[in-house]
């Protein structure tokens, strides 16, 4: 093998963030910022159609079509495989697919078993791995770096520059860390203590920072876990989030398709075994949690760090000490229809959304179908189910998810992202109220006038049979 | 990429924090598959009140977005630039950006300029009782400049070169090919590629 630019790197201490990042410098120094290599470049229908057209317009070509992948995932629709209505949606599809065909890109379209959602797509397949650098024209690309790789979510002049000279000039972050000590309790998720990180920092305080995220509650998470917290790291404002790989990373990866084999996989593993932050190495910024103090979390407003304690109450604005809060407060109550000092578990939903790249994995419908099994959901109620991908799906069918959510008078769909961002018929309707497993409850974020409650899986399915805000503990 | 110098025009005061991407282009506007051709969703959900800032005669002509903080965070889309930029504003001042937003404004020629809380509230200020009057933001001396009043802002000595001579960021890197390639032969063998396997 040879030699590899990581070897030579001195003995300075070193965070996990750092160690990635300098064996990814191609270019440093001088007035220009560091230029970074990239291991994996995902594309989609929706930021890629204009950076296709960049190339063309340059006469340029995509530079490492070995390294790029492509899926359809946010304009698919989720209650039949093949036909699009909407026009629109379908020419950006058809561009994607044309696209990949003129550039030579691979695609995943839709009918396929590694179709979906991208960023449930690519660590599936394998391509996802510790060390490496990940980017997508997606913000919640961050998902990829709770395999200890640095993933970040990009515009589409990035886009551009990435197709065409698969390096992205990046200016040097900061880093900082998230410790969680302890242990979770029972019944508190992955997605409970990412929401209540983001009301602790607010929805700006990661920004400019790569997080690494660790501590014992940390590497008692499982992988899709680890993918939860980190997909939901740029809702902070992180650049990124990461994990340090342990032997529950390697064992995700191993055997998957494009996991390394033989010898090579030996090579990588030893590789990977260096990816952690050396004692005394200096973080900037640190956030100490206590996992005991955890219990499940959802959030009340209109940015995922408005939330609080499913057995909390709505606040009021005047809670808030901060003057910009205190406004934002009112206009989101406002929005969400809420009144201050009502319990949560007695806001009804009219929708339960389980799904997108934060929680539509295997283990998440897992969960939320132990919790509904048996049981129906409540009158006046509509549970959507979308796996996050075609392989979640089979998988989910495999393991009889389908008809426990079926049975419960659940809505089990296709792959794609779905109601998360409401880009497809997958929408709310104004005024609509929904428990969405996904990770943005903006304004209008799943359909115009829509209202959304971040929740986890667990409290989806409990919500589900209750019809109100509830977890599995209130069944 | 048009290059940046200096800019002056007329104020739209956006008495907003937080105004993620959703707000400033719905998902809904997103399926197009050009560059331009984006003013109409600006903003969309808004629009639809008549009462809302951009639908005052007295702010049709303003070029310059004055906005609370947390402009532009949430979802990557450069869209949001995009329609800005169709609308027809040249400049974004807030407290502080979302960073892909800011990252992707630069690139499309959208000058944002970060000013503290106070001068915000001042340029409201002005501009809510002056809809008529002019700021001027000048990149060249780093300060936005209003009447009798100047604030300096601080800006990236690379970004600032790059947005004045209006450059490609793809050519500049393509400047240094030569070292691409050379770290490229130095990847580990490991390294996954995307092409089709053999399970
Ligand atoms: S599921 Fe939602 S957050 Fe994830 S990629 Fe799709 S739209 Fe983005």
């Amino acid at each position: 093998m040879s030699p590899t630019p990581h070897e030579s790197e001195g003995t300075e201490p070193r965070t996990l963030a750092q160690k990635v990042w300098d064996a990814h410098v191609v270019r440093t120094g001088g007035q220009q910022p560091d230029l970074l290599y990239i291991d994996l470049h995902l594309l989609h229908e929706v930021t890629s159609p204009q950076a296709f057209d960049g190339l063309r317009v340059a006469g340029r070509k995509v530079r490492r079509t070995d390294l790029t992948i492509a899926t359809e995932d946010h304009n698919t629709p989720t209650d039949n495989l093949f036909t699009i209505a909407d026009p629109t949606s379908r020419k950006q599809i058809e561009t994607l697919r044309a696209n990949c065909e003129e550039f030579g890109v691979r695609i995943h379209s839709l009918g396929d078993e590694n179709q979906g959602v991208v960023h449930v797509v690519g660590p599936q397949l394998g391509l996802t791995q510790p060390g490496m650098t990940v980017v997508c024209g997606d913000s919640h690309t961050s998902t990829h770096g709770a395999f200890g790789s640095i993933a970040f979510g990009i515009g589409t002049s990035e886009v551009e520059h990435v197709l065409a000279t698969q390096t992205l000039p990046q200016a040097k972050p900061k880093f900082m860390a998230v410790t969680v000590n302890g242990s979770l309790p029972e019944g508190v998720s992955a997605k409970d203590l990412i929401l209540k990180v983001i009301s602790i920092t607010g929805t700006g305080g990661g920004k400019g920072h790569i997080v690494e995220y660790r501590g014992q509650a940390i590497e008692e998470l499982s992988m899709e876990g680890r993918m939860t917290v980190c997909n939901m790291s740029i809702e902070w404002g992180a650049k990124a989030g990461m994990i340090a790989p342990d032997e529950k990373t390697y064992d995700y990866v191993k055997g998957r398709a494009h996991a390394p084999k033989g010898e090579e996989w030996d090579a990588a593993v030893e590789y990977w075994q260096t990816l952690k932050t050396d004692e005394g190495a200096v973080f900037d910024k640190e956030i100490v949690i206590d996992a005991a103090s955890l219990s499940p979390f959802v959030t009340w407003g209109t940015n995922p760090g408005q939330g609080v304690e499913l057995s909390g109450t709505v606040p009021a604005p005047e809670d808030f000490d901060d003057p910009i809060a205190r406004t934002t407060a009112a206009g989101a109550l406002e929005y969400m229809g809420l009144e201050a000092g009502t319990p949560m578990r007695e806001i009804d939903v009219d929708v339960v959304f389980l799904g997108s790249c934060t929680n539509g994995r295997i283990e998440d419908l897992r969960t939320a179908a132990e919790v509904i099994k048996g049981r129906k959901v409540a009158e006046g109620v509509n549970m959507m189910v979308v796996p996050g991908s075609a392989k979640v799906r089979e998988q989910a069918i495999a393991e009889g998810l389908d008809k426990v959510f079926i049975d419960a008078g659940a809505d089990w769909r296709f792959a794609g992202c779905s109601m998360c961002l409401g880009m497809n018929p997958d929408q709310l309707t104004p005024g609509q109220r929904a428990a969405s497993t996904s990770n943005r409850n903006f304004e209008g974020r799943q359909g115009k006038g829509g209202r959304t409650h971040l929740v986890s899986p667990a409290v989806a399915a409990a919500t589900a049979v209750t019809g109100h805000l509830a977890s599995p503990a209130d069944l | 990429m048009d290059k940046f110098t200096t800019h002056t025009g007329q104020v739209a005061p956006l008495r907003r924090s937080n105004v993620d991407t959703d707000q400033i282009i719905p998902a809904v506007y997103l399926k197009r598959v050009t560059k331009t051709g984006f003013e109409d969703g600006l903003f969309a959900e808004w629009r639809e009140d008549e009462k809302f800032l951009l639908n005052q005669p007295e702010y049709q002509n303003a070029t310059i977005l004055v906005t609370g903080t947390e402009f532009g965070t949430g979802s990557s889309r450069e869209h949001a630039v995009w329609a800005l930029k169709d609308y027809g504003f040249k400049a974004v001042i807030a407290p502080r950006f979302g960073d892909i937003f800011r990252g992707n404004s630069l690139k499309n020629g959208l000058l944002t300029v970060e000013l503290p809380e106070a001068a915000v509230e001042e340029l409201w200020l002005r501009a809510e009782l002056h809809p008529e009057s002019e700021i001027t933001v000048d990149l060249e001396a780093c300060e936005v400049r209003a009447g009798d009043r100047t604030w300096g802002f601080e800006f990236d000595e690379f970004l600032r070169w790059r947005m004045m001579e209006g450059l490609d960021d793809v050519a500049l890197t393509l400047r240094d090919e030569d070292k691409i390639a050379a770290f490229e032969s130095n990847r580990d063998a490991w390294r996954p590629r995307t092409l089709p396997v053999q399970v």
